[in-house]
């Protein structure tokens, strides 16, 4: 593209008395990441509002079952199932909720800033290309796992003190229930979850939207879809088979058989499904990642081009 | 050393040439206006400059190659787009805390002095000022950088006129000095006439007029003529010839001033009739179509 010789010999200002003036990588990180958290504030406000909601019906939940109108006795479950359903309920729900919003925000993470021309802005501030796409991948990949582990600990914390307030207050022992539970080992088997499944296993899915955004020019969410549905089609067509079908849907489902054991529930608290190394030389994982890689390297060149849309 | 230096830059979309060839070397300490009509080509000229679209030739901007260089560039070069491109979200107070968190050579007091004589709010979103208050809080930011080069592309853009004034009274007062240079593309030429030290024509890709403003004082002279001397005058070769009240207006250049008092009042043009003069008298453009 470019046909640039050096036969303009010249050195670089900072040879010229300016004091070398490099902000560390660290700290450019935080501040690029800080940006995306003003910019994009459902990242904490969705899972945080859910949470909300999960306690105001676990509260109503609680106060019903107080005055003896509880539903939950009337199903035939064992006594952990009954006392943990409410509580895997609670972390599925905003596991869900920071899921959908990792794929929007990433749908929009290089679009937004085209279509708003404050791309601009941001290319005339000395951050590379590479460390905003960066900042950006590790919204979906770390922060909203770690967002999603924090907000879920804290819910659920807040529910076990709301059944033992009415545990207690109907002159019952609260051991039970708390033994019963075991919230500790469910909490790790969640992080090793959104770990393993959202942020590696899922890499690739938002890498790609990632890459969409930071190429389509209207209509991302399309444009994310159409190339994934078409390739799908044109193999159910020429070879009547599916296995890009079948690799997404395993991709999608979160690749059970890698991450946990054969027969394991996820966040069973026995923990004999937590297999990390079975999930470390899964080949799917390592072919994840690097397809996640190479989406980004691509994300990172079309932001070098792109301008205002 | 030359703080911008091109030869030969080129730049194609598909067949449209939108940089055919340029050559210019922006000595450190100018204050240049790029001026041409849309379309001439300023913004991708400046666009290469900033590293922000590749091209062919040689370019150096402060030294480095812009294209591949443009993050460290950025830490030296601050440039204003137009005013739309401040994040409509953000809140003055977040884009003094990340842009001072990612530049090194941000000088946070000093963009704080400069907003203080504005009425912008510190937590205000940039979605509720007006047109004019982001211009103010633009240019607050880069003049608390401090860079070596800065660049304009049409920084006053739908701003009404005060603002346009206030713009460029801050630029030159508050941030100018001699080992900054600024580069400044726009098509409204008279409120910048008065502060640049050079001035740079550019049209369908080329430059084709470029001399400081001590030389277009020396070297072109504007004369009115009387109708009955207008045959005397043609004969010193005017570059440009147009009607007004009371006679016709000649445009000269290079011809002695004491000759040419003879012929009627004499004054040193604007840049808006030598851009008229220049750019209406280009082959294959009829004239006066580049108002």
């Amino acid at each position: 593209m470019n046909t640039q010789s050096n036969a303009i010999p010249d050195t670089p200002v900072e040879a010229q008395g300016f004091a070398p003036a490099v902000i560390p990588e660290s700290r450019l990180l935080h501040w690029l990441v800080q940006r995306e958290l003003w910019e994009n504030r459902s990242i904490y406000i969705a899972p945080l509002a859910v949470a909300g909601l999960i306690l105001f019906g676990y509260l109503s939940n609680a106060i019903h079952t107080w005055f003896g109108l509880g539903i939950m006795s009337a199903r035939q479950l064992t006594e952990r199932e009954m006392l943990a359903q409410p509580y895997d309920f609670a972390a599925l729900l905003i596991m869900g909720t920071t899921f959908i919003v990792g794929v929007f925000y990433c749908l929009d993470a290089l679009h937004g800033e085209r279509r708003d021309r404050s791309i601009l802005f941001w290319k005339s501030l000395p951050v590379s290309d590479l460390m905003t796409v960066l900042s950006k991948a590790s919204i979906p990949l770390v922060v909203l796992p770690l967002l999603t582990f924090a907000i879920t600990v804290v819910t659920q914390w807040i529910m076990l003190l709301m059944s033992s307030a009415v545990f207690l207050a109907k002159g019952q022992s609260v051991t039970t229930l708390w033994s019963q539970l075991s919230l500790s080992d469910s909490w790790l088997g969640l992080l090793y979850h959104l770990v393993t499944v959202h942020a590696l296993w899922y890499a690739p899915i938002f890498c790609w939207l990632l890459l969409v955004s930071a190429w389509a020019r209207r209509a991302a969410i399309l444009w994310a879809a159409i190339p994934v549905l078409a390739i799908a089609l044109v193999e159910k067509i020429a070879f009547n088979t599916s296995y890009f079908g079948a690799m997404l849907a395993n991709r999608m489902g979160g690749g059970a058989e890698a991450v946990v054991a054969p027969g394991g529930v996820p966040m069973d608290p026995t923990m004999t499904h937590l297999t990390p190394v079975h999930f470390l030389s899964s080949a799917g994982l390592w072919i994840g990642l690097l397809i996640a890689a190479a989406f980004l390297a691509g994300a990172v060149r079309l932001r070098r081009y792109q301008g205002p849309i | 050393m030359a703080c911008i230096e091109a030869r030969g830059l080129r730049k194609a979309f598909g067949t449209t040439i939108a940089l055919d060839g340029i050559n210019m070397r922006v000595e450190e300490g100018r204050i240049l206006g790029l001026i041409g009509p849309n379309g001439a080509g300023k913004t991708t000229a400046l666009d290469a400059i900033l590293g922000l679209t590749p091209y062919q030739g040689q370019l150096r901007t402060l030294g480095r190659d812009p294209w591949n260089e443009r993050d460290q560039l950025m830490r030296d070069v601050c440039f204003i787009a137009d005013v739309a491109v401040l994040p409509r979200w953000a809140r003055v107070s977040q884009l003094l805390d990340y842009v001072g968190g990612v530049h090194p050579r941000f000088n946070r007091a000093k963009a704080e002095g400069f907003l203080a004589k504005t009425t912008i709010n510190r937590t205000s979103k940039v979605r509720e000022l007006s047109k004019g208050m982001v211009t103010q809080l633009h240019l607050a930011l880069v003049m608390a950088i401090d860079a070596r080069l800065l660049v304009l592309d049409e920084p006053t853009l739908g701003l009404d006129i005060l603002y346009r004034k206030q713009f460029y009274d801050s630029l030159l007062n508050d941030y100018f000095d001699h080992n900054r240079t600024i580069v400044v593309a726009t098509h409204q030429v008279e409120e910048i006439e008065h502060v640049l030290t050079d001035v740079m024509f550019i049209d369908r890709g080329r430059i084709v007029f470029e001399c400081s403003m001590d030389d277009l004082e020396s070297r072109y002279a504007e004369v009115k003529v009387r109708p009955e001397q207008v045959a005397a005058a043609r004969a010193l070769r005017p570059m440009y010839e147009h009607q007004a009240i009371g006679g016709s207006i000649l445009l000269f250049d290079g011809v002695d001033r004491q000759q040419l008092a003879a012929l009627g009042e004499v004054r040193t043009p604007g840049i808006a009739d030598l851009f008229v003069a220049v750019i209406g008298s280009q082959p294959g453009r009829a004239q006066g179509a580049a108002r």
